[in-house]
C-alpha cells in the first residue's frame, strides 16, 4: 500500500514562506475553485491557507535556536478526522493514502476540524466548505508535466529543500530513508493519529577535536627540526628597499 | 472552543423536547398502571406532544444556522455507520414522527387496546407508540452527548459523564416544562411532574458537578514539547502564520477572560439547578402558574449559558500551535 506524505527538515528550513506562498498559488488557481481572502491588502488580512510556516524560539538568551515550523495536513494513518464527517466528503484515499475533501458533498459542519488534533484543516468563509493540503493530487499524477515536476508545489518553491514527498511506506524511498537515517518524528505521538507526514529534528553537526591532535607533544618531525632563529635586531634588507 | 450559537440553541431545545415528551410517556404509563388518574386524550397528551414538537423542530431549524451549505443536509444521513453526527441526522427526525403520531393518536382517538391483564390494566396502542418513541428519544441524547464526547483528544468532553449531562439536563427541563404545562391541562399531575422534576434536576447538578470538577483537574496530554517535537522546557512562540488570525484562531478559541468562564459557571449553577428547584417547590405549594412557568424559563436560560460554557471550557490540542491568542 501505498501512503504518500511530506518529509519536512526543520534543520533546513530557513522560514521564508515560499512554501505558504506557491501552496495558495497553485491551490487557489486549481480546478477545486479560489481560496478566499479578506482584506488581502489590508490592515488585517486573513484567508484560507492549506500550510502555515509558524516560529519557535527555543531556550533562554544566548542559547536560543529559532525553529521555523511548517505546518500543513500530515494525512494520518488513522485520520480521527474522516470517520466523524456525516456527508463523507471527507475521506481518505485507498490508493495513496491521501485525504481529501469533496467540496461538492461538503455541508460546512466543522466537525472534521474539530476532530483534527493538529488545527489542520481551515474552513473558507466564503465557500463554506472545509479545505486542507490536497498533497497537490492535481499535480502529483499530471502526467502533462515533466516527471520531475509532478510533486506538490510546495516541495518544488522550497529553496533550502527543506521539503521531501514521497511513499513512506517503501523502505527504500527517499523519505522512508531520511525519516530513519536521520531522526524523523511525528507530531502529537499521544493521540494515536498516527501522521504520515514526519519532521527532520534541528541537528548539530559538531566537530571533536582533542588538544593533542592539534599540538603533538611526541612529533617525530620535530626532533631534527632547525631551531627558529633568534629575533634580529638590526635594520634588514626589508626596511631599507622598496621593492 | 467558540461556542457556536446555533448549536447552543440546537441541543438546548431538543433536550427540552426530548424530555417533555419522556414526561408525557412517564405519565402515560403510570396512568396505565392505574398509579395516576388518567388524562384527557387531546387536551393533554396531545397539547404535551405539539409543545414538544415544536421545540423539537425549532432546535432543528437553529441547527440549520451552524452549516454552511444547509441545502445538503440530507447528505448528513450517509456515514451513519461512523460518525455519530449522521447517527443524530437520523435519529432527530425518527424521533419528531414519533413525537407526531403519539399525539396524533391521542388527538384523533386512534387508541386501540392492544392488551388486558388479568388485573383489568388496559394497554393501549399509543403506549406502545410512545414506549418506541422514548427509546428513540434516549438514542437522540446518546448521538447529541457521543458527538462530542467520541472526540477523544477534547479531554473535557471525552468521559461518559458528557452523556450523562445531556441526558439528566435535558430530561430535567422537560419535565420541569411538563410540570408548568399539568397546571393548566391536567392539574392532578402537578405534583408528580414537579417531583420528578426536582429529582432529575438534584440528579443532573450531581452529575454536571462531577463533569466541571473533572475538568478542573484534567491533565492534558499534549504539550509544545509533543506538538512541535522539541524537548525543551522554554519554548516561545514568535509566529503564528497569520497576520489578521485564521480559522484556527477563531473556532478554537472563546476570548473570554477566565473570570468571565467562572462567572458563567456559578451563574448557570444557580440558573439550571438551585433557582428552578426553589420556585417548583414554591409553585406547587401555592399552585401557581407564574412561578412554575418561571421555573422552566429560568431553568432554560440556564441551560443556555451552561451550554455555552460547556463549549469554551474545552480546549482543543490545536490551540497549542497559536499561544499567543
Ligand atoms: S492532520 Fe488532521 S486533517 Fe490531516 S489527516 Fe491528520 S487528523 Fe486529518
Ligand atoms: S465540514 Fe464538510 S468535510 Fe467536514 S465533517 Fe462536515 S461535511 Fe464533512
Ligand atoms: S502538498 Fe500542495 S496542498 Fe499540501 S501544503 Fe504542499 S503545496 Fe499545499
Amino acid at each position: 500500500m501505498t501512503q504518500l506524505a511530506l518529509v519536512i527538515d526543520l534543520n533546513v528550513c530557513v522560514g521564508c514562506h515560499a512554501c505558504v506562498t506557491s501552496c495558495k498559488e497553485w491551490n487557489t488557481s486549481g480546478p477545486a475553485g479560489f481560496m478566499s481572502d479578506d482584506n488581502p491588502y489590508g490592515k488585517n488580512p486573513t484567508g484560507t491557507f492549506f500550510n502555515r510556516v509558524q516560529t519557535y524560539e527555543v531556550g533562554c538568551f544566548p542559547n536560543t535556536e529559532t525553529i521555523h515550523f511548517p505546518k500543513s495536513c500530515l494525512h494520518c494513518e488513522d485520520a480521527p478526522c474522516v470517520p466523524v464527517c456525516p456527508t463523507g466528503a471527507s475521506y481518505k484515499r485507498e490508493s495513496d493514502g491521501i485525504v481529501l475533501v469533496d467540496y461538492d458533498k461538503c455541508i460546512g459542519c466543522k466537525y472534521c476540524s474539530w476532530a483534527c488534533p493538529f488545527g489542520a484543516r481551515e474552513f473558507d468563509e466564503h465557500q463554506k466548505v472545509m479545505k486542507k493540503c490536497t498533497l497537490c493530487v492535481d499535480r502529483i499524477y499530471d502526467t502533462s508535466l515533466p516527471e520531475s515536476e509532478r510533486k506538490p508545489a510546495c516541495v518544488l518553491a522550497c529553496p533550502t529543500s527543506a521539503r521531501l514527498f514521497g511513499d513512506v511506506h517503501d523502505p527504500q524511498s527517499q523519505v522512508s530513508v531520511a525519516i530513519r537515517e536521520q531522526g524523523g518524528y511525528a507530531l502529537m505521538p499521544e493521540w494515536g493519529t498516527n501522521p504520515s507526514n514526519h519532521y527532520l529534528p534541528r541537528r548539530k553537526t559538531r566537530l571533536h577535536i582533542h588538544e593533542d591532535e592539534l599540538v603533538r607533544a611526541d612529533n617525530p618531525l620535530k626532533k631534527e627540526q632547525r631551531k627558529p632563529s633568534a629575533p634580529v635586531t638590526e635594520p634588514t634588507l626589508d626596511d631599507s628597499t622598496s621593492w | 472552543m467558540h461556542p457556536a450559537f446555533s448549536v447552543i440553541f440546537l441541543t438546548t431545545l431538543i433536550g427540552v423536547g426530548q424530555g417533555m415528551f419522556l414526561a408525557l410517556f412517564t405519565g402515560q404509563s403510570y396512568a396505565a398502571a392505574q398509579f395516576l388518574p388518567a388524562q384527557d386524550s387531546s387536551g393533554f397528551y396531545a397539547a404535551g406532544s405539539l409543545i414538544a414538537l415544536s421545540f423539537l423542530v425549532s432546535g432543528l431549524l437553529a441547527s440549520f444556522f451552524h452549516l454552511g451549505h444547509p441545502e445538503r443536509a440530507w447528505r448528513a444521513a450517509a456515514m451513519w455507520r461512523t460518525s455519530w453526527l449522521s447517527r443524530e441526522v437520523i435519529v432527530l427526525p425518527i424521533v419528531m414522527l414519533f413525537v407526531f403520531v403519539y399525539g396524533a393518536m391521542h388527538f384523533m382517538g386512534w387508541d386501540a387496546v392492544i392488551a388486558t391483564t388479568g388485573t383489568g390494566v388496559t394497554f393501549h396502542a399509543s403506549l406502545l407508540a410512545g414506549a418506541l418513541g422514548s427509546l428513540a428519544v434516549f438514542l437522540l441524547f446518546l448521538c447529541t452527548a457521543m458527538i462530542y464526547a467520541s472526540i477523544r483528544f477534547l479531554q473535557e468532553w471525552s468521559s461518559p459523564l458528557t452523556v450523562i449531562n445531556y441526558l439528566l439536563l435535558g430530561t430535567a427541563s422537560g419535565f420541569t416544562l411538563a410540570t408548568a404545562f399539568s397546571h393548566e391541562a391536567a392539574p392532578d399531575l402537578t405534583p408528580f411532574y414537579g417531583t420528578w422534576a426536582i429529582i432529575i434536576t438534584v440528579a443532573a447538578f450531581i452529575s454536571r458537578s462531577a463533569s466541571l470538577i473533572r475538568n478542573s483537574q484534567l491533565k492534558y496530554k499534549s504539550t509544545l514539547r509533543s506538538a512541535i517535537g522539541v524537548r525543551h522546557s522554554q519554548i516561545v512562540q514568535m509566529a503564528q502564520g497569520a497576520m489578521g488570525g485564521s480559522y484556527n484562531t477563531r473556532e478554537y478559541f472563546h476570548g473570554k477572560k477566565a473570570m468571565f468562564l467562572q462567572s458563567v459557571k456559578w451563574i448557570f449553577m444557580a440558573l439550571v439547578f438551585v433557582a428552578p428547584v426553589l420556585l417548583l417547590m414554591a409553585g406547587m405549594q401555592n399552585n401557581n402558574i407564574i412561578v412554575l412557568t418561571g421555573a422552566f424559563v429560568v431553568q432554560y436560560t440556564g441551560l443556555l449559558l451552561e451550554r455555552w460554557l460547556f463549549f469554551a471550557q474545552a480546549r482543543h490540542p490545536q490551540n497549542i500551535y497559536y499561544q499567543t491568542v
